[in-house]
């Protein structure tokens, strides 16, 4: 679709467009990396920095995230010979992607350094199980978290059940629509070599798996994985010499929030989500809105997450989710393919950046499906999507990243292809 | 002074710092149900603060309130995380809408408190009264004695309310 031409530079939207995602990076997506998380957020930032065809002295900013299972930034930094202009790790999972975007891109607009390398790096799997298991599910009760924890209210899947329960309760979403989410995204993954689960998978399957915490099945809650992933942010201009078309930044929006962050369903409706908050600093600050985008990473923590932030970033309707996802226009061939890597549901869990990393590369037109090689080295991509086939996104020109911390944060971002 | 218990094999504590939940729990410990009320606008808050979450003011009174009301949203644990709940599935933790100050300040705000779903002594409920229960059942508060000086407040079926004909429960039993 076309786009507007440049806005206004006394309003933020004059940045649309002026910073690209030059490179990304990750490592094999495994269960039992056996590597420490400096290993593996060093090799996913040389990939990235490759990538991009920067040498790692190029890189002069640095941001991570992380719940205390990673390492910080001084010492990637270090591994790979880069000295920082600045560098910040901070707290916190899902959404901080596109919101440590945001803040490469205003720490570059004030100055402070030219080339920003956002990494996260988690043994997932093998040592702080994101599921909440393990050493973390055992740990003592304190303060404030004896109004949930003591209460065995304490996953991310039992923290945000009740959303999702009410969500069923007050617009009649059914459980075999929901479970759509999970068969869409698997098709995906069976297309994506790196995916950690590359079956495809049935309704029947997904609603017969067994059940967690209602409503959540086995099936409708991600994977847990160890990895590395990195992503780099430069500016547009500078992007221009730089190996590949990159995709530019139209729009960002981190961290918005429900009220009452102390205890978010205090505050109605809870079927509603961070969405419908971010949705008015995200459309307006792109200069596009849900109709113009080609391909959703919604992150898909679990089925419900992804269908509730589609809801409310306004893809559909509210309350009208479960038969947006289940309606076919989320497939790849459809009018607005989503999670196209398998997302975290089947790919791996990354705290949202695999979707970044797999929306830069559809806009770029170079995922790394079974299409064969051209002679220019680059895939030939057939749109055959059947199993093992085609996974690019035909004539993609826009694409969206619906972040997810919980049901009262999110963030967003909105990128279109480079030229 | 802190507050620590020993909860079916988890470690329960307060820090003595730590004022808000302290008195909090000093009422609960008399199984008495009590939230701050500010002393400004008046309004109660769950869970506590140290600032009313309506108009910022440092200064609240703990306010008796009655422990009524109804299930608005639930889950219900099959597979449960933590150790100590791994004998009690399949156990539910109630969203319970307070019956006073709904819709305050906003129609939008109202008081939702969790806890377990337990019999009236305070013991988790068993699988067919879990079964019995959805959004739009009636339940009262009791409490559940951890150690000397803390109980956890909970929720169970209110005998005496008028029950809906059907509670809403997720489609799949």
């Amino acid at each position: 679709m076309p786009l507007p031409a440049d806005t206004d530079v006394s309003t933020p939207k004059y940045l649309r467009d002026k910073y690209a995602i030059v490179g990304v990076g990750e490592t094999t997506y495994t269960r039992g990396s056996g590597k420490t998380t400096r290993a593996l957020g060093t090799w996913a930032l040389r990939n990235a920095i490759a990538d991009a065809g920067l040498k790692p002295s190029d890189i002069d900013g640095m941001l991570s995230y992380s719940g205390n299972d990673s390492t910080p930034s001084t010492f990637m930094a270090g591994d790979i010979g880069a000295r920082l202009n600045f560098y910040m790790d901070c707290m916190g999972g899902g959404s901080s992607t596109e919101a440590l975007i945001g803040i490469a891109i205003g720490v570059m607009e004030a100055g402070l350094c030219n080339c920003v390398a956002i990494f996260r790096a988690m043994n997932g799997f093998s040592q702080v199980r994101i599921g909440g298991t393990g050493a973390r599910s055992a740990a003592p009760v304190n303060g404030d978290m004896l109004h949930n924890r003591a209460y065995g209210w304490q996953s991310a899947g039992q923290n945000f059940a009740p959303t999702f329960m009410r969500h069923m309760y007050e617009y009649g979403t059914k459980p075999e629509q929901v479970a759509m989410v999970k068969v869409v995204h698997s098709e995906h993954a069976s297309n994506n070599p790196k995916a950690y689960y590359k079956k495809r998978f049935t309704v029947d399957e997904v609603l017969s798996s067994r059940i967690i915490c209602k409503p959540l099945h086995l099936l409708d809650c991600c994977v847990e994985t160890d990895n590395g992933t990195a992503i780099i942010v430069t500016r547009a201009d500078r992007a221009k010499d730089l190996r590949h078309k990159s995709p530019l930044i139209r729009g960002i929006v981190g961290r918005c929030s429900k009220p009452r962050l102390d205890m978010h369903y205090q505050h109605g409706p809870i079927s509603r989500v961070a969405g419908y908050y971010a949705k008015d600093i995200l459309w307006p600050n792109a200069g596009v809105g849900p109709e113009d985008i080609d391909a959703v990473g919604a992150y898909d923590a679990f089925t419900f997450t992804s269908m509730l932030q589609l809801e409310d970033y306004g893809f559909c309707k509210k309350g009208e989710g479960g038969e947006y996802v289940s309606s076919g226009i989320t497939r790849l061939g459809g009018r607005r393919p989503q999670n196209t890597s398998g997302g975290h549901l089947c790919e791996a869990y990354t705290h949202g950046m695999n979707m970044v990393i797999e929306n830069v590369r559809q806009l770029r037109g170079d995922v790394d499906d079974s299409c064969p090689m051209g002679p220019d080295g680059k895939r030939v991509h057939t749109h055959d999507h059947r199993e093992g086939g085609c996974r690019a996104v035909k004539d993609v020109e826009v694409t969206a990243n619906l972040g997810w911390a919980n049901p009262a944060t999110g963030s967003a971002m909105v990128m279109r292809r480079g030229f | 002074m802190a507050i620590r218990g020993d909860y079916m094999g988890m470690a329960l504590s307060i820090d003595d710092l730590d004022g808000e939940n302290l008195g909090y729990f000093k009422h609960c410990a008399e199984h008495k149900f009590h939230l701050q009320k500010c002393d400004d606008c008046a309004l109660l808050r769950y869970p506590p603060t140290t600032a009313c979450p309506f108009c910022a003011s440092g200064n609240a009174t703990w306010a008796p309130v009655e422990g009524k009301g109804e299930v608005y949203s639930y889950l219900e644990v099959h597979h449960a995380i933590q150790p100590a709940f791994r004998a009690k599935t399949p156990y539910m933790v109630l969203l319970v809408q307070l019956d006073t100050q709904q819709g305050a300040p906003t129609q939008d705000d109202a008081l939702r408190v969790a806890a377990n779903l337990t019999l009236p002594n305070g013991e988790f409920a068993p699988p067919d009264v879990v079964k019995s229960v959805g959004i739009g059942t009636r339940v009262r508060m009791v409490f559940s004695d951890v150690s000397d000086g803390l109980s956890l407040p909970q929720w169970t079926i209110d005998e005496t309310a008028k029950q809906p004909d059907k509670p809403w429960r997720y489609p799949q039993e």
